[in-house]
């Protein structure tokens, strides 16, 4: 049952993905953008077959609830017209998979000769608890170095969006 | 029929019961909930407004729905040229789903017979119900770019704003609550509060700041931004007729009745009144029911609030509703974090 259910999700997740990118019936932004919606999903599919169903949770709450939201919000903005009327070149397409497949033989080598041939288990540390504790023992630094790099790009985007608006009120 | 269900294994027996539970909860219960609350809040706001509201059919009016249902469905189902039709058709079925799909961890009771009283007993439970609430703004968004015209699009627009905005507060409110209980789990928040305070009384900043959020979450009076009829004609749901603007309409009481059952869990003590022994586990099929009974009873009065605040209050502005929710809740969340870790920091130390 659950190789059965690991095979569909993954199935899931790479067919959404490729048509993220490249979506033969549609070229509408939006499309995209919802098929990102359900590779995530699928990838939190994925996380709950290990037993990480925090981070399944999270992956569902912050990529699919906020961040494509967002992309959404943007694109919908924007005027994607333009977009929608764009033929796929042939070369571009061609380099496209050929630098997938290579990133996939790669991977894959890799994973051969480090010798983790076993399926993977859901044996790591997936509770929400012994999780929270790693991150604030073991983890701390790095924990505490993404938290800066996520504050200071905060304050970047107030900054380049505030700077605009007081450009704008001198120049009036 | 028991024999045939006792020689299936465990496995098997454990999913038809699930399914029982989801079938009963969803068609028996959650659906007829939101139809009545419909008639409801008719007749409560033709009471507010000294109106007499829908009284013809049936007794005292309560076969509304179903003749509500039946004029839905007969109607015309205008899809107008300019849409796009896949998301035109979609977005009223998303808005429907997550609602329902929230309510698969919520504990409704303690235990009927020999079941448990919850769908599912996840142990992630409140970041489940919070995922899948975060999913439910792509009905309105989606809907405001199929309409493809102006005013569903205004409304798609802000509703994406509002809900991330919201959900941001809320998130941060039930952080304390989860400090108190020491689990993620619903089913073990209701126990900790059936052998203590109920949280409403522990953590009452939370608790206002997460029933505003569940207003705006809901697109709810006076946070009713989306659709705000004096200046979006219907806003995200303008361009629907008949049965995929009922959608839209049911789906909205579903989140409302969603997000009262996770607030009777969260604050109210879920199942439990604390005399009697009804804060215990039940023994006999009777209480199991009563304390079923309880949690709905509970659940009914946040409906009330709900559609008592919406004829109460007149719409806030949308720059008012973004320096609420901005500027004094996440703030004041934040705070309210702060204050909750010292106090534990300074009892659990001694």
């Amino acid at each position: 049952m659950q190789e059965i259910l690991f095979y569909i999700f993954s199935a899931l997740t790479l067919l959404c993905g490729l048509l993220v990118v490249f979506n033969p019936f549609s070229r509408n932004p939006v499309t995209s953008a919802m098929f990102l919606v359900l590779t995530i999903i699928s990838m939190s599919g994925l996380f709950v077959l290990l037993k990480a169903f925090f981070l399944a949770a999270v992956q569902i709450l912050v990529y699919a609830g906020a961040v494509i939201v967002l992309f959404l919000f943007v694109i919908m903005l924007l005027d994607v017209k333009e977009e929608e009327r764009r033929r796929y070149q042939k070369f571009g397409t061609f380099l496209g998979f050929a630098a997938v497949t290579g990133l996939a033989m790669l991977i894959i080598n890799t994973i051969k000769q480090s010798g983790v041939s076993q399926a993977l288990t859901g044996d790591g540390v997936a509770e929400t608890k012994p999780l929270g504790k790693l991150l604030f023992t073991d983890y701390l630094l790095p924990f505490e170095i993404v938290s800066i790099l996520l504050l200071v790009a905060m304050v970047g985007c107030i900054l380049l969006s505030k700077r605009e608006e007081t450009a704008e009120a001198e120049a009036e | 029929m028991t024999e045939w269900f006792n020689s299936l294994p465990a496995g098997q027996q454990f999913a038809l019961f699930s399914l029982l539970k989801i079938v009963i909860a969803v068609f028996a219960v959650v659906l007829p909930m939101v139809a009545y609350s419909v008639v409801a809040e008719r007749r409560i706001s033709a009471w507010i407004q000294d109106r007499v509201g829908p009284n013809r059919v049936g007794p005292w009016g309560l076969l509304q729905p179903a003749a509500d249902g039946l004029k839905f469905i007969l109607k015309e189902d205008f899809t107008p040229a300019y849409v796009r039709k896949v998301y035109f058709w979609l977005a009223p079925a998303v808005s429907m789903v997550p609602a329902l799909m929230t309510l698969a961890v919520i504990p409704f009771g303690t235990k009927i017979g020999d079941q448990r009283a919850v769908i599912s007993d996840l142990n992630v439970g409140i970041l489940y119900t919070f995922g899948i609430v975060s999913l439910s703004v792509y009905g309105i968004v989606l809907a405001g770019y199929a309409s493809n015209s102006k005013y569903p699009f205004l409304g798609g627009i802000r509703s994406s704003a509002q809900m991330i905005s919201y959900e941001i507060a809320m998130g941060m409110s039930v952080v304390p609550v989860f400090m108190l209980v020491g689990e993620l789990n619903l089913t073990k928040v209701v126990e900790y509060q059936a052998s203590g305070a109920w949280l409403i009384f522990k953590q009452p900043l939370a608790f206002i700041i997460f029933l505003i959020a569940a207003f705006a979450e809901t697109n709810r009076l006076p946070f009713d931004m989306p659709e705000s009829e004096s200046e979006l004609v219907g806003g995200y749901h303008t361009e629907y007729s008949s049965m995929k603007f009922a959608l839209f309409f049911l789906g909205e009481y579903a989140a409302m009745i969603a997000v009262s059952a996770m607030m009777v869990v969260l604050f109210l003590g879920g199942w439990t009144l604390p005399f009697a022994g009804l804060n215990e586990t039940a023994s006999t099929l009777g209480i199991g029911l009563l304390q079923v009974g309880i949690f709905i009873g509970k659940l009914l009065l946040f409906m009330g609030l709900f559609i008592w605040v919406r004829w109460m209050l007149p719409r806030f502005r949308y720059d008012q509703l973004m320096d609420l929710g901005w500027k004094r809740f996440v703030p004041l969340a934040l705070a309210n974090i702060v204050v909750t870790a010292l106090y534990l920091y300074f009892t659990l130390t001694k």
